[in-house]
């Protein structure tokens, strides 16, 4: 049997996954997805919608959150400054990727 | 089950104090965290520092590690006599287990009453594809060795193969969820799943920007100066190519949605990045043209410089 990946995959996906399926896919508690969402790490779709619904690329997001703090032992705060900082080199990777197809070999 | 040393992976002592463990493990998790790390072999060294490192901060983990004695690295072994009476493991599950799931098993075990549900665990696996690969979708085959827990909630590893399609248009650093297709859950819990992380593989001919795909197009000065007509080879066979007058090196043509799909029911684009290629020897007929051409010509590329 071949297995085709959720149709969520895809980052064009408007958001749609309720914070119980976040947590349950991160291992984080509803605590922990609260305080990155207030640092800004994480990103609900309507921040001020009574049930609050994420993008897929949040379970990365988050995914990478949980490991952070359990691999370097950072409280979520430290979590969620290094998670800008890697958001900000995956951009910049992102320009070198661009910058070097345009460039002839 | 294979022996690992946890110590020496973290570089102390057998006696090292609770601090110089949490030390040694800050230091190397710094030089070796993948997010981190500019060594080649990161990813595999973390896994074992972080193996051994859960087991040896925690007290009683790191008694009954201790009490494994002393074997040589890499080697099938078993636990001495009386081991799993006093550490509550059952003794034949031994060879079907790693030294990572014995130890994070036996946290498991010492909670008192029913156990709740164990969601399964997920696994992250990076797939290479080529750009033809995600031009027309692809399947995969996984090999992988996943954890299923058995009656007694004992860990035991268990070879899966997986079957996986890669749809149509999958881009690098795209990630892909086969849900459920993890680790199994156990007392009810739900199973885990797989993360797909997609790395679209150099090519010979094409480099990707998301969805979009340049290649370079060598023109013959003449070409590019009179425009030209040119069949062009992609994915999905030969197409022509109008070439308009004055076309200058760098310069980008587009021919639209000719590059990989996307999710929206359409494709990026191919651009054909133009260079001029220059004879490198002239037949004394053909400098003579230039020559005549280059008196005849009033054009400056240089004006801005003068």
């Amino acid at each position: 049997m071949t297995n085709v990946p959720d149709e969520a995959s895809s980052y064009e996906q408007p958001a749609r996954l309720p914070l119980h399926d976040l947590m349950e896919a991160s291992g984080l508690s509803k605590y922990e997805v609260l305080e990155l969402v207030e640092y800004g790490a994480l990103v609900p779709a309507e921040p001020m919608a009574g049930q609050w619904s994420f993008s897929f690329r949040s379970i990365t997001v988050a995914r990478a959150a949980r490991r952070l703090r359990e691999e370097f032992e950072l409280e979520l705060h430290g979590v969620a400054l290094l998670l800008a900082y890697m958001d900000r080199i995956s951009d910049l990777e992102a320009e070198l990727c661009a910058l070097r197809a345009r460039t002839p070999r | 089950m294979k022996f690992k040393d946890y110590y020496q992976i973290l570089g102390v002592d057998r006696n090292a104090s609770d601090e110089d463990i949490k030390k040694a493990y800050r230091k190397l998790a710094r030089k070796y965290h993948p997010d981190v790390s500019k060594e080649k072999d990161a990813e595999a060294r973390f896994k074992d520092m972080a193996e051994a490192y859960a087991t040896l901060k925690d007290p009683e983990k790191r008694a009954a590690y201790d009490q494994l004695g002393t074997q040589q690295p890499g080697e099938d072994f078993r636990p001495p006599p009386g081991w799993s009476t006093q550490f509550g493991e059952s003794a034949g599950a031994f060879d079907e287990m790693d030294l990572a799931d014995l130890f994070a098993g036996l946290a498991g075990r010492r909670r008192r009453g029913a156990p709740g549900p164990i969601r399964g665990g997920d696994y992250e696996v990076t797939v290479p594809i080529s750009i033809e690969d995600s031009f027309n979708g692809t399947e995969i085959r996984l090999d992988l060795s996943t954890t299923e827990f058995d009656e007694n909630g004992a860990p035991r590893r268990v070879p899966r193969n997986i079957t996986a399609r890669i749809p149509k248009g999958a881009i690098d650093g795209q990630v892909l969820r086969l849900t459920g297709q993890g680790g199994k859950g156990a007392n009810g819990g739900s199973n885990g799943d797989i993360y797909l992380n997609i790395a679209l593989l150099p090519h010979a001919r094409y480099r990707a920007d998301g969805h979009d795909l340049y290649f370079d197009l060598p023109l013959t000065p003449w070409e590019a100066a009179l425009g030209t007509e040119i069949e062009i080879p992609t994915l999905a066979g030969a197409v022509k190519l109008k070439v308009p007058p004055g076309t200058s090196a760098n310069q980008q043509l587009r021919l639209s949605r000719r590059g990989l799909p996307n999710p929206q029911g359409s494709a990026g684009n191919l651009y054909a990045i133009v260079q001029i290629a220059i004879p490198p020897k002239l037949t004394d007929r053909e400098q003579a043209l230039m020559k005549e051409l280059a008196a005849v010509s009033t054009f400056n590329p240089r004006r801005h410089l003068d």
